[in-house]
């Protein structure tokens, strides 16, 4: 029980790192009908930003609580900043000039969108990973060790929480985004009908850079939780946690909002049980096993959208 | 009715690719006027209606409205200026619900003539206030069209461009619409430019009319004077009032 409800604990948090990188993918999948293959890279170009900053501003484990907090607020709020203006031009430079183009043309500039920044994150920062010492250690532990000291032990650490709550609020915040305001709202007109919508006075092509700013900002948050929970990052990390949060999205149902975030839980906790309980070495395979079950017998996903509709 | 027209189009050509849709046109439309524009299927119609929202633009030709040339302009910018369409097909956005469908046509004027404008178009179409928690997807054909033209309304238009509001609907929603767009017309001066392949009901609507043959206007007059026409009643009034 202690054991089961550790892995709980770990594939949360890593389901919320998930849920966090599906978010852009299921978005722009969502307005635009393509799978922003680079947007894994952005994720990894997130976490290389916040570690050059963590670097910059020197912050270590030694600095004090209040200073700590504040810092790492800081390099939040600037990793967001800067991996939105790469996004940004991902989209601008990669994607927007083959609008009205093929169906797969797109879809090979984001394979060399993802490559161009991985080569050029390995080249300017080097292949090597880039350690980080934990900057917030210090945990809960949730039972003791029993009479004899020998059961397991559950623990919390504070980045877990760090991590959950900060998804929870971001996810909140943004479902309230899309679903309430003005900007949302223009955000599922031109994904439900873009004609329509700039007939309606929205401009979609700036509506469309939004949903990559905002998908960006959101790949950076993660890129953050990813450095201060794993410690360690390079310039490929991109690759796998965008296929897994792909895998996600598609889980939970490609272009639902709430089916990012749940597919995203779904596969940290399978990948994180199966390791586990079974062997870590296949966690990727149950993962992807469990994708292609679903997918079997859901197409359009867990949350998908029916596409019936009365016209 | 003024001498300077609300929308003056001269020597208007649209291509898809390759393909002329239309080869020269030349229309007017007056302040406070219902203009109508009949003709069969696939004489460009529609594509004159999306020309003059820049959607698919023009390649030759000029499109004037109140007086300044918005050819070229891009859509949103050409619809954030007091035109507004309902468009072919209806379009309405099916996974939002009636009042959200509303706010969309609204973004464009001012957030507090919101609840003004929602009271005017409830008032219009009873229907949609009943149905406004409902999401677009699951209304009727004809409740849709009603959406559509409220939708449009709610950016307090000065030119209403209405296509083939009449497509598909019962007979007595097809009345009530045309009533609607008359009601529109004649309290609030409303211009209205309004594609129909309905000829009769379009005809006895508007003050002018236009007809379209292969991307070309090949007649034009009043309203009684095309439906009094013989050419006109064998061409598109043939098998009665439809």
């Amino acid at each position: 029980m202690e054991y089961f409800l550790q892995q709980l604990i770990n594939g949360v948090t890593l389901g919320s790192i998930y849920g966090l990188i599906a978010i852009g993918y299921t978005m722009v999948y969502g307005i635009i009908g393509m799978i922003n293959f680079a947007h894994g890279d952005i994720f990894m170009i997130g976490s290389f930003i916040a570690l050059i900053l963590v670097v910059a501003l020197g912050i270590t484990a030694a600095t004090p609580v209040l200073m700590l907090v504040l810092a790492l607020g800081l390099v939040l709020v600037l990793a967001m900043a800067l991996t939105a203006v790469w996004g940004w031009s991902v989209e601008r430079i990669a994607y927007r000039p083959l609008r009205g183009s093929f169906r797969l043309a797109p879809l090979i500039t984001a394979i060399g969108a993802s490559i161009t920044l991985q080569n050029f994150v390995q080249l300017s920062q080097g292949a090597r990973n880039k350690p980080l010492q934990p900057l917030i250690s210090g945990d809960f532990q949730l039972t003791d060790g029993g009479a004899d000291g020998s059961a397991f032990i559950v623990n919390l650490s504070y980045v877990q929480i760090l991590i959950v709550l900060t998804t929870v609020t971001l996810m909140a915040g943004f479902t309230y985004l899309i679903n309430k305001t003005s900007l949302g709202r223009s955000q599922r007109a031109c994904e439900q009908d873009r004609k329509m919508a700039a007939l309606l006075g929205v401009n979609v092509d700036r509506t469309i850079s939004l949903t990559f700013v905002m998908g960006a900002m959101l790949a950076a948050v993660a890129g953050v939780m990813f450095l201060l929970y794993y410690g360690v990052i390079d310039f490929y990390i991109g690759f796998l946690a965008g296929v897994k949060a792909f895998t996600a999205a598609v889980l939970g149902g490609i272009g639902s909002l709430p089916g990012a975030m749940l597919g995203g839980l779904l596969i940290g906790l399978i990948e994180t049980f199966w390791s586990g309980y079974f062997s870590v070495e296949y966690k990727d395979v149950a993962a992807f096993s469990i994708l292609a079950i679903v997918l079997i017998f859901m197409p359009e996903g867990l949350l998908g959208k029916p596409e019936v509709e009365k016209v | 009715m003024s001498a300077q027209p609300l929308l003056r189009i001269r020597g208007l050509q649209t291509f898809y690719g390759k393909i002329q849709a239309l080869h020269g046109v030349d229309m007017d439309v007056y302040e406070g006027e219902i203009v109508t524009l009949i003709g069969a299927n696939g004489a460009g119609k529609s594509t004159l209606m999306m020309s003059i929202c820049g959607d698919p633009q023009a390649r030759e030709g000029s499109i004037e409205y109140l007086g300044e040339n918005i050819t070229g302009k891009p859509t949103y910018e050409i619809m954030r200026t007091g035109i507004a369409q309902s468009p072919e097909g209806r379009r309405i956005f099916p996974r939002m619900t009636v009042l959200e469908n509303l706010l969309m046509g609204g973004m464009r004027s001012q957030p507090e003539h919101f609840e003004e404008e929602l009271k005017r178009v409830f008032d219009l179409f009873p229907r949609l206030k009943e149905r406004q928690h409902q999401r677009g997807g699951t209304l009727s054909g004809g409740e849709q069209q009603m959406l559509a033209i409220a939708r449009a309304l709610m950016s307090r238009p000065k030119l209403l461009l209405l296509d083939e509001p009449s497509l598909g609907l019962a007979p007595i929603i097809v009345k009530q619409i045309f009533e609607a767009i008359a009601e529109l017309n004649r309290s609030d001066g409303l211009t209205v430019f309004l594609v129909e392949q309905n000829a009769y009901h379009a005809l006895k609507l508007a003050h002018r009319g236009y007809v379209m043959v292969n991307g070309l206007i090949t007649m034009q007059g009043s309203g009684a004077e095309l439906l009094a026409r013989d050419d006109v009643k064998a061409a598109y009034l043939e098998g009665g009032r439809h």
